[in-house]
């Protein structure tokens, strides 16, 4: 299979973003805006034609999807280990291009409306190709150093798109936040990279996860030390994924997620829905074998947990915030935790693998219902000027579209079938039953939370009394309207694509069925989610804000997200900086410079003592000529010898 | 008897052609167009730099007192390219100031005659020659210092480079005679299998050190310098700073390596003592200096001292990072001095202060300062960082760690004071900052030729091997 013109997918968008950042004064708006589209439609096609080739034509040798790879050796350090540059194409990375290069369409067509009349305009078409750049390439990483630059690269431009009205100090602060966040965590990835670069002499993600097809077991040696009890493998998987939960905001680096709502919509429903946030996850996939073998997937365990903990937490947060599209990120951060812990309790050979399948599948169709959430909130926040639900209500005979388009994510969201999530949530829950009962009840109770919060916005965005409002809202633009159509047709079939058949972890692919119990479970408790939050808000009384006092203390703390945040502002400013800065700073100041500026004050002291010596008298000159000459051959003759 | 071996002075020949052709022009040109003398040395200097470049084979003439290798072939043109960097960067300087006094064509012989005597001298095989080559090669450069004879300080500098010329020779000298009555020979080839170790030897060798130290102006030898820079016009300051010194660190290397070889342990220490006191001495009162020629004397005297720590290494690899150096330090110095140069003959301006605001004023020229004094400070990746940086190795690789920690420390000394120019340059606005004004060609294309080496030095790695690769020649 010929994968050079895959080059181009990520290369195109780079291109963009330099013709618009290097032109954003000359180029007009309009124009911007349409270039900034094509491009990522001819990457969009391009992605859908790789697919094709890969799955349906030639990427399926003797049973198994092949791994094509093309690389140039960067930098070299020793005969193994060496940093290159190059892409992979298999079929995680086919299936990531397809999810960030439709829905970065999507974003960037439904752009052109959301921002228009922006000063930014060009900035801002500029700022989403360099993202879609980065994650490209990220996606297309052939080593854990190439995926590393990129996802440093994502960070920075998700930083520039989180923080691109500037002017708002609260969205400068919430850039910085995600910034420094997932920086700290990256820290942990970047030694695990270092660790693993160290003990198995090599970044590369084909030899680290070669599968010896008649053992069973890695094909990778690494030096046996361990640390703790735990081999140094393992550790250096632990801090991998550290930068995986980072991105990917699992406990406990989930703090940023909700304040990067200050970027523009669009944005979130690129960058916090779809293609930054599943880094993680698919990051975790990437290193899937390494994961599951080394030292009995102890490192994989704790990836289920996390995953299964992040999904209860964020869900029951998401339920008491105010904020619709806070809901959203909570709602993000929960689902992702639910892909966190189907990898984690996933096997590898054949349908033991299911976990596997249905992480990526669900990562699929998330990101399709997601994206159309995030737009759709969009769309409304346009429309009544206000993120609030206390400011919304009865918008349904305003925005039928958006009505309509909102309410199939949500049931896809919500796991009712046909929709797309039904599908890919059910064969999370299977894969969770049969591996680990009580993740599996911690999901069956998420998704029924799940249901029940995304219905209280609908129902509070939708329904409800109206509210008074200074314009009256409008359905949006067709240049707003089409993505959200489109994505309602994804969020509809896209749970009808075997997955099973094409992504699986060893890449063999098996048959899925539906195991009627468990979706039988599933399905009802969201409906009974749904059933519950038509009670409380589908019109409006004050049923809810009873319970919800009744709940008390419970509440009061899912309201203020746990306190986390006053907990890491308690640990940085009470602890590290007056415990552990300041006495450093106070070192600083007085021990290392107090020293150096002693010796710069003596240094001009004694210059200042000597400058005697140079009188300008020829006479003195020779004196000291001759002494020298003297003293020298005293030393050498009769001290030294 | 076959004149083409000959063809091994090629150098000093052709030379000694261009001297005699300037006196002869100097007769036929008529007054009013002495101007022209300027273009046609120039010229033919040129001609000359480039033709040097044409290869020449190892030989021996003389019977052992004159001979050339690969080298010493590539040394001479490294000084030829310096004093054509120094002759375009003068040239404005002769026109407008010496023409007028009827003595243009005398400041060529004389440069060109001090030129020729540190081709002898670096060419010599035994000490006759090495002394004869020593002497033309001071007593020009006496003459040129005090070729402003308007100005009292030209004068004084003129003495005083002169005095103390006339000690370090005889002091020199004296040593010399003492080598010869303890080996019975002057040739260099010889002395080295004959010279003993012994009290009178190392007397010798002491003495003779002392009358190239004072050329190269290690401490405590160096006091001339200052004020000799000062007084000297800058073309001849400049002249000293690099050609003078280059060359001589160039035969002494040679003979320390091979002649003294046997007595390497004790001028090993003796390098070290003269290296510390040297680096120490030069840096302390860099730092007070308000005169840029002055400042840059000081400069001059440190950089010496970290020259001595490639010497101390005393085989190939010591030898190859000095001769780097020289170049780097050549371009870098020349740079240095082309902006005072432009600056002085403009508005006669030379304080450190004056140059407050030259920014603003005149960017480029501050750009070239600043290049040059990074270079010599050592700051990467201009040449100089590469240059001090081998020499360091050179160091090291012989177990000095304490030598080059402490030459660390003066690297940061000088970085100091190199800073407080650039600071004056960029940072500083000034009450009356100098005009902006435009070089004549000959300066700029002297200026842009220093600032091309110290960039090439810099990226061209290759150069560095081919020295090493020359340098095997010598051991």
């Amino acid at each position: 299979m010929d994968i050079s013109y895959i080059y181009l997918i990520p290369i195109i968008p780079l291109a963009v973003f330099l013709l618009l950042g290097i032109n954003s004064k000359r180029i007009k708006p309009a124009i911007s805006g349409y270039i900034g589209v094509l491009g990522m439609l001819s990457s969009f096609l391009l992605s859908i034609y790789a697919a094709y080739q890969y799955f349906f034509v030639s990427g399926k040798v003797n049973g198994e999807y092949k791994q094509f790879i093309d690389k140039h050796v960067w930098m070299n350090f020793t005969d193994t280990l060496h940093i290159d540059m190059g892409i992979m194409v298999d079929s995680i990375s086919l299936m990531m291009l397809v999810v960030v290069t439709s829905i970065s369409l999507m974003v960037h067509i439904y752009s052109r409306g959301y921002m228009k009349g922006d000063d930014g305009y060009t900035r801002f078409f500029a700022y989403l190709s360099l993202f879609t750049f980065s994650m490209l390439g990220l996606v297309l990483a052939t080593n854990l150093f190439q995926i590393y630059i990129f996802w440093e690269l994502v960070g920075v431009s998700s930083y520039l798109l989180i923080g691109y009205y500037y002017t708002k100090p609260s969205a400068v602060s919430a850039a910085k936040k995600a910034f420094i966040v997932t920086r700290f965590a990256d820290l942990g990835f970047l030694i695990g990279i270092l660790i693993m670069g160290y003990y198995t002499g090599t970044f590369d993600f084909e030899t680290l996860n070669a599968v010896n097809p008649e053992t069973g077991t890695l094909v990778l040696n690494w030096a046996s030390a361990s640390f703790m009890g735990l081999s140094v493998i393992t550790w250096g998987l632990i801090l991998i994924f550290m930068g995986g939960a980072g991105k990917s905001a699992m406990m406990p680096f989930h703090i940023w997620l909700p304040d990067a709502m200050e970027g523009p919509t669009p944005v979130s429903a690129l960058i916090h829905a779809a293609t930054m946030v599943v880094a993680g996850v698919y990051l975790v996939a990437r290193l899937f074998p390494m994961f599951y073998f080394v030292e009995d997937g102890f490192a994989l365990n704790i990836v289920a947990w996390v995953g299964g903990i992040s999904s209860l937490f964020a869900a029951i947060i998401a339920i008491t915030q105010t904020d619709i599209k806070r809901v959203l990120a909570f709602s993000t951060m929960s689902q992702i935790g639910y892909m966190m812990m189907a990898l984690g309790v996933s096997g590898y050979e054949g349908h033991e693998g299911v976990g596997y399948m249905a992480s990526m599948f669900h990562l699929f169709t998330h990101a399709m219902f997601k994206a159309l959430l995030f737009l759709g909130a969009g769309s409304v926040i346009h429309a009544v000027h206000s993120n609030y639900l206390k400011d919304m209500g009865g918008l349904r005979k305003y925005m039928p579209i958006t009505n309509i388009t909102f309410l199939i994510a949500a049931l896809a969201i919500a796991g009712v079938p046909p929709f797309a999530g039904f599908w890919s949530k059910d064969e999370i829950l299977v894969a969770a039953f049969e591996n680990n009962q009580l993740l599996y009840y911690i999901g069956v109770f998420v998704a029924g939370l799940t249901a029940f919060y995304m219905f209280r916005i609908y129902f509070g965005i939708f329904w409800g009394k109206e509210k008074e409002y200074e314009h009256t809202p409008h359905e949006s633009p067709m240049s707003m309207a089409f993505p959200l159509l489109f994505l309602a047709g994804m969020s509809i079939v896209a749970g009808l694509i075997p997955f099973s058949e094409y992504v699986t972890a060893d890449n063999k692919g098996f048959e899925a069925h539906l195991n009627y119990p468990l979706a039988a479970i599933a399905t009802t408790v969201g409906i009974i989610g749904i059933a519950l939050a038509w009670v409380f808000y589908k019109k409006e009384n004050s049923l809810s804000d009873k319970y919800a006092k009744s709940f008390g203390v419970l509440y009061k703390w899912a309201y203020h997200k746990f306190y986390f945040d006053e907990l890491y502002l308690f640990v940085t400013k009470k602890i590290i900086f007056n415990r552990i800065s300041a006495p450093i700073a106070w070192f600083d100041k007085k021990v290392v410079d107090a020293t150096m500026e002693g010796i710069g004050n003596k240094t001009v002291l004694v210059s200042e003592k000597i400058k005697g010596i140079q009188s300008g008298k020829l006479q003195d000159y020779a004196f000291a000529f001759i002494a020298g000459v003297v003293v020298l051959a005293g030393v050498f003759i009769y001290l030294w010898k | 008897m076959d004149f083409s071996s000959f063809l091994l002075m090629r150098h000093e020949l052709i030379l000694l052609v261009i001297i005699l052709l300037l006196i002869v022009a100097e007769i036929f040109i008529p007054q009013h167009k002495k101007g022209s003398i300027v273009h046609l040395a120039i010229f033919l200097f040129g001609i000359h730099t480039a033709v040097g470049f044409l290869g020449m084979g190892d030989g021996v003439l003389f019977g052992g007192m004159f001979r050339t290798t690969g080298m010493i072939h590539f040394f001479k043109n490294v000084l030829n390219v310096g004093v054509f960097i120094i002759l375009l960067q003068s040239a404005d300087w002769l026109q407008e100031k010496i023409v007028a006094q009827h003595k243009g064509t005398e400041f060529f012989v004389l440069m060109f005659s001090s030129l020729l005597g540190m081709y002898f001298m670096i060419s010599s095989g035994d000490f006759l020659m090495f002394y004869l080559g020593l002497e033309l090669s001071t007593l020009p450069v006496a003459a040129l210092a005090a070729y402003e004879t308007s100005k009292r300080i030209s004068s004084e500098a003129g003495v005083k480079l002169i005095l103390s010329a006339a000690l370090a020779s005889g002091v020199s000298l004296f040593g010399i005679s003492m080598l010869y009555a303890t080996s019975g020979s002057i040739y260099f080839s010889e002395m080295a299998e004959m010279i003993s170790v012994n009290n009178l030897t190392i007397l010798g060798l002491i003495l003779f050190f002392t009358g190239l130290a004072f050329k190269i102006s290690l401490v405590p030898f160096h006091f001339w310098t200052a004020d000799v820079y000062e007084g000297a016009p800058i073309s001849v300051a400049s002249y000293l700073s690099v050609i003078s010194k280059g060359a001589a660190v160039f035969i002494l290397m040679i003979l320390l390596f091979t002649v003294f070889k046997p007595l390497m342990g004790i001028w090993e220490n003796m390098i070290y003592i003269v290296a510390l006191a040297t680096m120490f001495i030069g840096n302390l009162f860099a730092l007070r200096q308000q005169n840029m020629k002055r400042f840059l004397a000081f400069s001059s005297v440190a950089q010496a001292g970290f020259i001595l720590l490639g010497i101390i290494n005393g085989e190939q690899l010591g030898f190859a990072t000095v001769i780097y150096f020289v170049l780097v330090y050549i371009f870098s110095n020349l740079a240095a001095f082309g902006v005072v140069q432009a600056i002085s003959l403009q508005t006669g301006k030379e304080n450190i202060n004056d140059y407050e605001g030259l920014y603003r004023t005149n960017p480029k020229l501050s750009l070239v300062m600043m290049l040059a004094l990074f270079s010599l400070a050592g700051i990467p990746p201009v040449a100089g960082f590469f240059g001090k940086f081998f020499l360091f190795t050179a160091a090291a690789s012989k177990g000095y760690y304490l030598l080059v920690f402490l030459a660390v420390v003066n690297v940061t000394i000088s970085l100091y004071y190199y800073l407080l120019v650039i600071r004056a340059m960029f940072l500083r606005k000034g009450e009356n900052p100098i005009a902006f004004f435009t070089s004549k060609l000959y300066m700029r294309l002297g200026l842009v030729l220093t600032v091309l080496g110290i960039i090439v030095l810099g990226v061209y790695s290759p150069l560095y091997d081919y020295i090493f690769e020359l340098s095997k020649g010598l051991m």
